[in-house]
């Protein structure tokens, strides 16, 4: 846990201050030095255009990272939404988001984001969007469960007993307690938004090189594996590195809240 | 005289970092063809020591014994591989609950043959369906061939409950523990299992009851143990326990079992005016998995005169839970309808009725969820203070908040306190102050007290006699409790699968009932 | 019975529509012309040129009867045209299905073996550590980024398996386990999760007050209702197959389905893209229909009550 924690707090800094990370830069090409292994001056080796790996991976933080967080928590808003009117909302409107919820979960998230990028195009900004509403139908679906269950509980019975506006018995009642589940989601969610991201970007519908993005990274070091293994395999370390340390800090968190509730 | 079939002296369990031993010290005997019963509370060991007794304990517990003889066995220091010897042939465990200690994907056949299964050496197939069979017909249960073929879920809570002992002595144990064996069920079929048990212990079975009830092991025990934070307060035979009790704890839960002696010495005074809560002709059906229904409520009426008591009396699935929630206009039944104070209730728009449902409240039977767990008992009682008709400035609120707390015999060093620091009994009362934050004139009690430990129950019934004094409230308390309803009420009411089959004054219906259901369960209530 | 059964069916149906439907609004949410994407940025092409492929395309009429012969050619089974390669969609769908199909069935056959595995060696307390750590690695990981290092190890470095070709059960093995590890990672957890609940029930304590051994109260009993809750993930599972079969096909450079769906994505060719999400829409709703009917089949709980509950 504690080897998680310093780890992502180093995430964090490369996110938000990959300068301090790292001196080099992961633009500057240099067609000497283009392919060298891990050494003394380049942790992580250089790619074919010679430029630093490691400065690369660094600078790539920041874009997964603020994919994953930004995706996550709009689609963990808009499915809290979706889920409270399939549950809560007037017979029509429960029952047609019901079934849309139930459609969309049947199709898994990864090719929901590749149906949305073949909506919307590919590119850069669309990723994030991309991510996002293919994470949207299973925050709804849990958000619909729970907001299920709590309404069936006595305290909400004995809210609408002592004449609690409907309006007021959701907002004060029956949000603050089905987010708990939502929040433990979206500590896995998060890197799974990575996850997704960075996939999209290795299928070539993301940004595009000299981008220092993760997935590109990995499928530009696809065409050099058999010679300089370094320029795929670290990027990806990175992202495995960062879904690890961010689950296991967000089921550190998850397990200390409800020892506090219990 | 053959030696006892269970031994146990110095017997301690203790869980690591507990501060004491969750069973301290506890030395019992019982012989072959006798029933003793562990009586506590919830917390007062009595599971782990019946536990102890198949080496079931938690392996994390520790676990220290002077002597432990089990069916004529000295099992100290035994390892798994003997107590499993032992398990079912030896010894026989029954559960409250047989819909969850059944396994349901289980047929039942399977299930009460299992214990045959696992014995060595193997017993050829045709044996073991034929012993499936005789223990079947044993614990009572009809057409043994084709109920073996069922599952759990099929049978009713009586049957299953019999399929579970079935399986429980199919291996010929010696000694039987049964832990709550009737919780589940309802009082008839309460009464049956026990006449069962009792034909078991005539067979020679040394019988070890587990109970939370005093009252309810009147019918089986030879001799009582009183347990209470994992010791044993006193030991002595039944009737001499039950008539002369010699710890002070034991007297506490003799006096919490609610006799029918009534509690109110004459009727209430008649009020003028139209009842305070009357309904006519309520009928609710849900549907149901396969597409029919299924029906709650059928055609149920009855008035109730404002400052009294009624009683409704039902088993579970008689639809008394489905009456509290159309009185209380949170569900709406598929036709007929409810007054409240001669107004229109069941009727009237939500908007308008709104504001007018601080006139009739409710409690119900589970306080574990009664409680917003997230919210501390100042807010839950402040959100309901604040939609009093004219609540006033907040120094005042917030004076009737410690006002309310008083009403209920709580200290206002609860108020930060949120829901799973608090006791059931004081959740409970949380939800009776709560409800009374808007002054209601009638409240309806839903079960309040059947998840309530025996000794909180009689304070909480008594807590709401003294409200009802106090504040001229009128009553609906419903339970299946026969006790507390005769302890209660001014009229009784006698509902059965969404019907109401008896009503009338507390006396005619208890002491000259005309249904012959309302005389099955009074003759079953007798008998505890 | 046959209700359920019919019910569900429609309800099979209903996704049918709805996302053929979903799939045609797309495609008039998409800005551009779709003449200009077949014909490419650069064509110089006349005006009447244009016209006359607009109408060879149908693109002339209004957008009702657009939707409607539209609904009617997919009951024909005809998903149209790719804008890009010429030819029929069904066609280039069929050519590249089988080798997506094989993957597949591997990894999940793979994935399941490897679960199971996992999940029952997991008992002891320091197994347990060992195999939770190992699953968190296996689904934390990204499916290409696996894929890449086996690639680097089995096949650059040690030569055991081929580097590109779709032939022969060698080719299949890297793939296949590649797209199987992650999902198998998920099952093992769900299914240790389920026999520890299981072990936790009121029905475990009594089968071990008959004296049954941890292992016969795994293989009698906590083994079903643990399968059971792996059972509702299937529908899911098969899914993140499918949907890993993408990129583990790009990263082996093995030809299928995942190739085609990236082409078209990229090169706007929205028949095609059309084509296989209401061909993997049905995949998924014939899916869930097989997991639930088996639901029902398993769980005696769920089957209509026969003869009823009689005391």
């Amino acid at each position: 846990m504690v080897a998680a924690g310093i780890l992502l707090a180093l995430i964090f800094l490369a996110a938000l201050a990959p300068w301090l990370v790292t001196g080099a830069s992961p633009f500057e090409t240099n067609a000497a030095l283009s392919l060298q292994p891990p050494s003394g001056a380049h942790i992580f080796g250089t790619d074919q255009s010679g430029r630093d790996v490691f400065a690369r991976v660094v600078y790539g933080t920041r874009y997964s990272l603020a994919v994953g967080l930004g995706a996550t928590a709009l689609a963990l808003v808009a499915g809290l939404i979706l889920g409270l009117g399939a549950a809560l909302g007037p017979r029509i409107v429960e029952g047609a988001l019901s079934r849309l919820i139930d459609v969309l979960m049947s199709f898994p998230e990864f090719l929901l984001a590749l149906l949305v990028i073949a909506v919307v195009g590919t590119g850069e900004a669309n990723i994030p969007l991309a991510v996002a509403l293919a994470a949207i139908p299973a925050y709804a679906r849990v958000a619909r469960s729970e907001t299920v269950v709590v309404s069936q509980t006595g305290y909400i019975r004995a809210a609408r007993s002592l004449g609690v506006h409907p309006i007021a018995v959701v907002w004060r009642h029956i949000i603050p307690n089905i987010v708990g589940p939502l929040l433990v989601m979206a500590t896995i969610g998060v890197g799974t938004a990575i996850v997704t991201a960075s996939g999209l970007s290795f299928l070539g519908l993301g940004p595009q090189p000299p981008t220092p993005e993760w997935g590109i990274m990995l499928s530009e070091g696809r065409n050099f594996l058999a010679t300089a293994w370094w320029v795929g395999v670290f990027p990806g370390l990175a992202i495995t590195a960062t879904v690890i340390a961010i689950s296991t800090v967000g089921r550190y968190f998850r397990s200390q809240s409800e020892v506090a509730l219990s | 005289m053959s030696s006892p079939r269970v031994e146990i002296s110095h017997l301690s369990v203790t869980f690591p970092g507990a501060s004491a031993p969750a069973v301290n010290d506890v030395s019992f005997h019982i012989d072959a063809g006798e029933c003793l019963a562990l009586v506590g509370e919830s917390g007062s060991g009595k599971t782990l020591t019946a536990l102890s007794l198949l080496g079931l304990v938690p392996p994390e517990a520790a676990v220290s014994v002077g002597t432990r003889v089990v069916a004529g066995v000295n099992t100290r220091g035994f390892t798994e591989a003997k107590w499993r010897a032992l398990r079912g042939n030896r010894v026989g465990l029954v559960s409250q609950d047989a819909l969850v200690s059944l396994d349901p994907l289980r047929e039942i056949g399977s299930e009460v043959g299992e214990v045959l299964e696992l014995s060595r050496p193997r017993l050829p197939r045709d044996v073991i369906a034929q012993r499936v069979l005789d223990a079947l017909e044993l614990a009572g249960v009809p057409q043994p061939h084709y109920r073996s073929r069922q599952y759990p879920h099929e049978l009713s809570g009586g049957l299953r409950q019999r399929a579970l002992i079935a399986s429980a002595i199919a291996g010929q144990p010696e000694v039987l523990i049964a832990d709550e064996p009737t919780t589940a069920l309802d009082s008839i079929t309460q009464a049956h299992i026990f006449d069962l048990l009792a034909a078991l212990k005539e067979s020679g079975l040394a019988l070890l009851l587990v109970s939370h009830d005093l009252g309810l092991v009147r019918q089986l025990a030879d001799r009582i143990a009183v347990m209470r934070e994992g010791a044993i307060l006193e030991c002595a035979p039944a009737a001499e326990l039950l008539e002369a009790p010699q710890h002070s704890y034991t007297r506490e839960l003799l006096n919490a079992v609610v006799t029918r002696q009534p509690a109110r010495g004459t009727h209430a005074a008649l009020i003028e005016g139209p009842p305070a809560l009357s309904c006519l002709g309520l009928h609710r059906s849900y549907p149901d998995r396969e597409g029919g229904f299924v029906e709650a409520l059928r055609g149920v009426s009855f008035s109730v005169r404002a400052g009294t008591t009624m009683g409704i009396v039902g088993e579970s699935g008689s639809g008394k839970s489905t009456l509290a929630r159309i009185l209380m206009a949170l569900e709406k039944p598929n036709s007929g309808v409810v007054e409240l104070a001669g107004e229109p209730w069941s009727l009237a728009p939500e908007r308008s009725r709104r504001s007018r449902r601080g006139e009739i409240q409710l409690i119900e039977q589970n306080p574990y969820d009664a409680l917003d767990p997230r919210w501390s008992v100042g807010r839950i009682l402040q959100e309901a203070v604040n939609l009093d008709s004219s609540p006033g400035p907040a120094w005042v609120r917030r004076a009737r908040v410690a006002e309310l707390l008083d009403q209920v015999g709580l200290s206002t060093q609860l108020i930060g306190r949120r829901a799973h620091q608090l006791s059931g009994g004081q959740r409970q009362r949380v939800a009776i102050a709560r409800a009374l934050a808007r002054r209601p004139s009638v409240l309806i009690c839903d079960e309040p007290v059947s998840a309530l430990d025996a000794s909180v129950r009689a304070q909480i019934l008594a807590l709401l006699h003294s409200l009802q004094k106090s504040l001229g409230l009128t009553l609906v308390l419903i339970s299946h409790d026969l006790g507390i309803i005769a302890h209660s009420s001014d009229e009784v009411l006698v509902m059965r699968h969404g019907e109401v089959i008896e009503s009338g004054l507390r006396e005619s219906v208890l002491n000259h009932p005309v249904h012959p259901f309302t005389q099955e369960l009074l003759a079953a209530s007798k008998s505890l | 019975m046959v209700g359920v059964i019919a019910r569900r069916v429609g309800r099979v149906l209903l996704v049918m529509w709805g996302a053929a439907t979903a799939g045609f609004l797309a495609l008039r949410l998409i800005p551009g012309d779709p003449v200009d994407v077949m014909l490419g940025v650069q064509a110089q092409v006349s005006d009447a040129l244009r016209e006359q492929i607009r109408v060879e395309w149908g693109l002339d009429q209004p957008p009702l009867i657009q939707y409607f012969q539209y609904l009617g050619r997919l009951l024909q089974g005809d998903l149209g045209v790719s804008y890009q390669l010429r030819s029929p969609v069904i066609e280039v769908i069929a050519q590249q299905a089988v080798p997506t199909l094989q993957l597949t069935a591997a990894a999940l056959v793979l994935a399941l073996v490897l679960a199971t595995s996992g999940a029952l060696m997991g008992r002891g307390k320091r197994m347990k550590r060992v195999i939770s750590l190992l699953e968190l690695v296996v689904i934390s990981s990204p499916t290409f980024w696996i894929g890449l290092l086996l690639l680097a190890v089995f096949s650059f470095q040690l030569n055991w398996f081929p580097v590109a070709s779709s032939d022969g059960l060698a080719s299949l093995v890297l793939p296949s386990l590649t797209l199987a590890l992650p999902v198998a990672g998920i099952v093992s957890q769900v299914l240790r999760q389920g026999l520890d609940f299981a072990q936790g029930q009121a029905f475990s304590t009594t089968a071990r007050s008959r004296g049954i051994s941890p292992a016969g109260l795994v293989a009698r009993h906590t083994l079903r209702h643990a399968a059971m809750d792996t059972l509702t993930l299937s529908g899911y599972l098969v899914g993140s197959l499918l949907g890993g079969a993408v990129l583990v096909e790009t990263v082996f450079a093995r030809p299928g389905l995942g190739q085609v769906a990236i082409r078209a994505i990229i090169a706007r060719d929205l028949p095609v893209i059309l084509g296989i999400v209401i061909l993997a829409a049905l995949v998924f709703a014939l899916l869930n229909l097989v997991v639930d009917l088996s639901y029902r089949f398993l769980d005696p709980r769920l089957r209509a009550s026969r003869a009823g509950v009689s005391a």
